[in-house]
This record gives structure tokens, sequence and C-alpha cells, in this order.
């Protein structure tokens, strides 16, 4: 069994890169100054003030802003089953697009990814096409269905990055207990979607105030509370932890804080879209509004940022979550829940919360990379001498508008269409290798 | 009261009008609200007289698009269509494309491609009708989508209580039952909000949205509480809407005896509305139903007039009278 999660992706020469004179931001580090970065040999090889070029391939970077390239535990690449809506290709270069180093693939699949043979040939198509390191996660249970353990020591074996029935809750309280014991002799970690089925039942959107008008069967934030509360405790008591997924209400994020306090190792995170939009936003009707958890209320989205503040959630997650158009262009309730966030999730939280002051910049380049890098287990993206080279160039001037044609990811479910927003990933570097790079800033 | 008046060809200002659609109370507001009751006085007037059809929409196509069966609302915007001598077509979803399970898109095009001036539609879907206007030039009326909104029947209950009372602000309205999945108590609450009526929910707690308050409406669960109101509305118990196991009622026998309108619930003169069908003996008592204080023909006869009065608004782009550029209609 591997020590360490997989992580796969095109086997090509690394490149080899001087950066100079941008500001380098490593709030992990400590790292603050302009400054010059070599990247050499998959690493970074130098830091300073006027590096050699050694011939190299020279970035001008004034003005520019490097930082640890982001990681994004929560992506659905959508293959095995739905090629029509992204591929390890796409999605890969999409993330790549978003400043992302590395991603963790959902196992909600079709066929789902509960075996070595699915997770093998997934294993192998990464090495062919992904343009960043990929990690596959492997359900819990067979088929997501709940009701018997997937093999996890063989999935290990083979790869698995990590284990979840993302998509689906693990109903049977027995049944998550049975996992989180039997998951020990893996090494990995177990991530939950949080969601009592009695309580969320058909439910469209956040139930409240806004759901009422609009008439949508509400989807009540104690659905999520409550099973994280329940799964929680049984963390507590076999001495375990978990990773919880993308958190949507302020009594999950109490229940959250309050078991952290108690001791309990688990961590959690919070998408983009949960962090800007509340559920005012379905007023819209637009399918691209839509997603499990719901868009909740004011009140949660303080919470989930407070949250993020307070390292109650230590990650952001893009949740990227790609659909078919004729899928989505159906009446609210016939269209499927989720929407993309990849090529999206630095730029709208820069643009959102950081530039108007509600968090550092700092802060927010830390929850989108240490952050998730620890709760996965993985790798932690750094900046300094010897470290895998995982760097992301932002140009944090750059204003840019969201549209259809811009996208690397084959589907366009965003919620962002038509926005203009602030920030941008010019280059980014995975583990040696320019993974995505706009060029020269215009002048 | 404005008489009713149609405007000459060569006198309509030129350049194509912004498209408007009725998909929602929340399109309108309490002028609209308030030339569309009139459009419908005048249409009342008219109808009235011994030939009942008006020449006012000739050479318009009007499509009615019903995914749910309706027996009032599909016949009244078909017959007020018809009064109004627009051509019209019905389309319902058994029997035609959509059994075969042709998207919501692709029928508003292919409907579309006939060029309809007006598209009506009733679907059980939240939001189908926006969905419609992405794929149509044609003017889009929702006739009830989902548990979400039913504008003409919003309209048509405004329309019955201002005959009735002569006034709608300052009314106050006690709406009974399935609020949950009434798309009736919804546009109705709004509508009501508007005009400046005040509403009161009664019902079981289990069958009230979370959070409905925030429409400006009170709440109760009392049933005494109808007792204040100048209107009582029934909401039909939605038992089709009812999923399997949700168990928001131990059963309709025990509602009957908790929220059911009955004579000895009303005060004399208490007026009475329902917007159909009604299941007698559950939400209305049979002797409530018949009375003489049961607005619920004259609802169906409002509901005539308003839809006229929504279609004609839509397609002449404005009020009934326009002085001096108008020729009487004959």
């Amino acid at each position: 069994m591997s020590e360490t999660p997989l992580f796969v992706r095109q086997g090509v020469a690394p490149d080899s890169v001087v950066i100079r004179g941008a500001r380098v931001v490593d709030p992990v580090e400590g790292v603050d100054q302009v400054m010059d970065v070599r990247v050499d040999g998959g690493v970074i090889a130098e830091l300073g003030e006027r590096i050699s070029a050694i011939g190299h391939r020279e970035v001008d970077g004034a003005g520019l802003t490097l930082a640890p390239a982001f990681v994004d535990p929560h992506v659905h690449l959508r293959v095995p089953g739905r090629e029509d809506e992204e591929t390890v290709a796409s999605g890969s270069a999409a993330a790549a697009a978003g400043g992302f180093c590395a991603l963790l693939a959902m196992p909600n699949t079709d066929p789902v990814v509960d075996s070595a043979a699915v997770l093998g040939a997934l294993v192998e198509q990464a090495l062919n096409d992904a343009v960043i390191p990929v990690g596959f996660m492997a359900s819990i249970t067979k088929g997501l269905r709940g009701e018997e353990l997937a093999e996890l020591a063989e999935l290990a074996a083979t790869g698995a990055a990590a284990f979840t029935d993302d998509g689906r809750p693990v109903v049977s309280a027995g049944m998550l207990r049975r996992a989180l014991q039997y998951a020990a002799v893996t090494g990995r970690r177990i991530a939950l979607h949080e969601e009592e089925p009695t309580l969320s039942g058909k439910g469209q959107m956040h139930e409240g105030a806004v759901s009422a008008e609009l008439g949508f069967t509400g989807w009540p934030s104690i659905g999520e509370s409550v099973m994280i509360a329940r799964d929680l405790a049984i963390c507590a008591y076999e001495g375990t932890t978990v990773h919880i997924q993308h958190i949507s209400a302020w009594e999950s994020v109490a229940e959250l804080r309050r078991w952290q306090e108690l001791g309990v190792a688990a961590t959690g995170e919070a998408s983009p879209h949960h962090l800007v939009l509340t559920d005012e936003a379905v007023r819209s009707l637009d399918s691209n509004m839509k997603m499990n958890p719901p868009l909740r209320a004011e009140r949660d989205r303080q919470a989930l940022i407070e949250g993020l503040k307070d390292g109650t959630l230590s990650c952001v997650a893009t949740d990227h979550a790609p659909h078919a158009r004729h899928e989505k262009e159906a009446p609210f309730e016939e269209a499927p829940f989720g929407v993309t966030g990849l090529e999206t999730a630095f730029a709208v939280l820069y643009t959102k919360l950081v530039l108007p002051g509600i968090i550092p910049l700092e802060l927010l380049l830390e929850r989108m990379c240490q952050g998730p890098a620890l709760a996965l287990g993985l790798a932690v993206p750094r900046i300094a001498v010897g470290a895998p080279a995982n760097l992301v160039l932002l140009d944090l001037e750059a204003r840019w508008q969201v549209t259809e044609a811009g996208f690397r990811s084959k589907s366009a479910n965003s919620w962002l269409l038509g926005e203009t927003l602030q920030g941008q990933p010019r280059l980014t570097i995975a583990v040696g290798r320019v993974a995505h790079d706009l060029g020269a800033v215009p002048a | 009261m404005p008489e009713l008046h149609v405007m000459r060809d060569d006198q309509r200002p030129p350049g194509k009008p912004e498209r408007r659609h009725l998909l929602s109370i929340g399109d309108l507001d309490r002028d609209d609200v308030e030339r569309l009751l009139a459009t419908a006085q005048s249409f009342g007037k008219a109808l009235e007289r011994e030939v009942k059809k008006l020449p006012t929409l000739r050479g318009r196509t009007i499509i009615n698009l019903f995914y749910e069966s309706s027996t009032r609302t599909s016949s009244s915007f078909e017959l007020a269509a018809k009064r109004l001598s627009a051509d019209t077509m019905s389309i319902k979803s058994s029997g035609s494309s959509v059994d075969k399970g042709e998207s919501l898109k692709d029928t508003a095009l292919t409907l579309s491609a006939y060029d309809p001036d007006v598209i009506v539609i009733r679907h059980p879907q939240i939001g189908a009708p926006q969905l419609v206007t992405r794929f149509t030039d044609a003017h889009v009326v929702n006739a009830g989508d989902g548990k979400h909104q039913h504008p003409t029947q919003a309209l048509l209950d405004l329309y019955t209580m201002q005959e009735e009372f002569g006034r709608l602000e300052g009314l106050h309205v006690a709406i009974v039952g399935d609020v949950l999945h009434s798309r009736v108590a919804r546009s109705n609450i709004q509508a009501l909000i508007m005009v400046g009526a005040s509403v009161t929910l009664v019902g079981p707690p289990s069958l009230m949205p979370r959070g409905i308050e925030a429409m400006g409406c009170e709440v109760t669960h009392d049933i005494a509480a109808i007792a204040h109101a100048d209107v009582v509305y029934v909401l039909r118990m939605q038992k089709e809407r009812m999923e399997a196991g949700s168990a928001f009622l131990p059963s309709l026998r025990e509602y009957t005896a908790m929220w059911g309108v009955t004579p000895e619930r009303l005060r004399p003169g208490q007026k009475v509305m329902h917007p159909g069908p009604m299941n007698r003996g559950v939400e209305i008592d049979a002797r409530v139903a018949d009375s003489s204080d049961s607005l619920v023909e004259r609802q169906v006869r409002s509901g005539l007039v308003v839809r006229m009065a929504v279609l004609y608004d839509l397609l002449t782009h404005g009020p009934v009278a326009i002085p001096s550029a108008v020729q009487e209609v004959a």
C-alpha cells in the first residue's frame, strides 16, 4: 500500500523558468517580499534578487503576486460516464487556469469509483491526460448505496486519495461507524456529504422566507447540521477524524466548532458560492443558482465567513460540478444540482471578500492551499528552496468578464456568467511544469 | 370608468414596443393592477351586450399550453381569447410531443415557429414560464407554475372582491388551508398586500411555509381567527401534491374537524371564496359552498373578463382609454 495518496498527471519533463520581480507571498512560510524565483527540475531551485537566468525562460512578474498554487479538495471530473460534461483533460486544464496545482476528484461517477478496476483505469487516464496532479477519491460504500463498505484497503493500494460518498450521505450511523473504524487501516481520510434525507427530502432550495414566497420545497439547514452533530459524535467516540464537505449552514459551523473545541480534529470546507451568495439569488429562478447543499440565508453566509476567518473551516473547495447545457436548460426543479467553479474561485473570492476588506489576501491564499492540503493529508505547496514548484502568478489588478467562451471546462453552468471579476491567475506551475500560461500582461 | 376603445392601426405608435409578460404578481405594480381591473370592468360591460364578441385582437394568435389538468383556467383563457376575436390553439401535454419526452425548450421553440402573439402556459414546475420567455418572441402569461404563482387567479380574485365591496384597500382576507402547496395563496398574498388589504393565513403548522410572514401577512393556526375577516378565502386541500409518506396531516378527517370552513365558524354576511375545484366536506362545508355569501361562481365569471384584460393589455401595451386617437368599438 502506498504511503501517501497518489496524485498523477501526464508524464512530461518539468519546465525551467525564472519569474522576476513578483511580490512573493507565502503566509505559511512567512514570506512576503519582491524577489526572483527560479524553478528547475521540478523544484524551487533559487529565491533571491537578480537571479541568473542561465538560459531559462524568463517571466516578468513585476506588479504581480506569486503564491503557492491552490489545492481543490472537491471537484467533479465526471469520468467515467459523463465525458460530455468534463474529462480529466478539460477539468485539470480548468483547474490550472484557476491557479490550482492539485485537485481531488469525487467518485460519484457512472460507474462509481468503488473498485480497484474503475480506479485503476482512472489513474491510467490521468497519466495520459491530467495537466496537473489529480487525486481520485473512492467511495466509502459500494455504489454509494450506504449498505456495504467498498474494499477500502485495496482501493487505497490502487491509489485512492481519500474516501467519500459525496453527493449522498452515509445515512446509517452504524455504517458510518464501521467505515471510520475500518478506514484507519488505509491511512486515508474520510470526507462526508452531510444530509439527513428525511429532513432534506425533495428540497430544492434553502428553507426560509425566499422558499416560502417562491413555493419551492425547502431544504432546511438542520438537515445538514444534525447529521454533522451525529457524525462528529461518532468520530469523538472512535477517536478519529473526518473532513466535512461543502458546509452551508450556520448551525453546521457551530457544531463543527463545538466538536473541534472538544478535541475532535475534524476539518471543514466552504464553497465560493456559499461564501458569496444567499438564497435571494434563487429569485432569478436561474438553474445555475441550484446546488446541493443549497444557497442559504445571510446569517449562514456570515457564519461561513466567520468560520473561514477563525479556522473552523480551513478550506475553500469549489465543488466544481459541470452539467450538460440541456440538463440545466430546464425548469429549476427539473435541473440537476451543481455549478462549475474551478476557473472563478480565486477571482470571485478576491473580488467579493478580499477587495471589500472582509478577509485579508493572506487568509484566502492559505485557505485555498495549505488548509485543504492538510485537511486531506496531502503535501503542502510552499515557497522554499528545494520544495516542489507549485506556484501561481496572480494579477490582482486584472478585471475580466466571465463568459462561456472563456471556460476551459467542457461545461458552462457557472453562477458567475456575465460578471466582471478582479484577480486572475496568469501562470500556474504544478510540480515544476507550466500548466497554465496567459503570457505577458498586456500593456 | 373608462369606455372601451380600440386604437386604429394608423395611429399606433411607431416601432416595436417592449415585450411584456405576466409571470408573477411581482411583475406588476399597483397602477398596473388598477388598470387591469378597470379594463376588465370595461369588458364586463361589453359582455352584457347580446353579441359578446369584440374585434379587438383579430388576427392575433394565442396558444394555450397546459402541462397540468385544468378546467376553469384553460377554458377561461380560451374563451377570453375567442371573445376578443383572436385565433387560439390549445395544447395539452398528454397526447402531444411532451408525451414523447420533448423538452420544454423544444416545445417552446416549435410553437414559436408559428409566431404566436401570446403563449399562455401552465406547468407543474416553478419557473417554467420564465424559461419559455427565453425561447420565444411571444408574450408569456403564467397560468400557474408549480407552487409558485398563478397571477391571473389573484387578479380575478381582486376583481371579485372589488365588485363585491367596492374597494380593496383595508379589506381583511383570511386565507385558510394548505398554504404550503398553494400557488394561489402566494399570488393572492402578494396581490392583496400590494393593493392595501391585510391578510391572515390560517391552517395547520405543517402546511404553513416557514418564513411566509416575511411577505407581510399574519399567520395563525386557530380557525377562530377567520371570524375577523371580510373574506374567508378557502384553499383546496391539494391531495395530489401530498408526497407519499410526507405525513403533513394525520388524516383529512382531522383536518376538516380542525380547519374546515363550516357555517358555525362564519359570521353572517362574511364572504367566502375558493379557487376551485372544491372538495366539499373537506376544506369547505357544502352549506357554505352553496350559500348566498359564496362568491365562487362570481370568481369564475371574473376569470373571463380579467383574462380578456390581461391579453388585451399585453397586446396593446397600455390602458384601454386613449382619448382622441380612438374609434368606438362597433
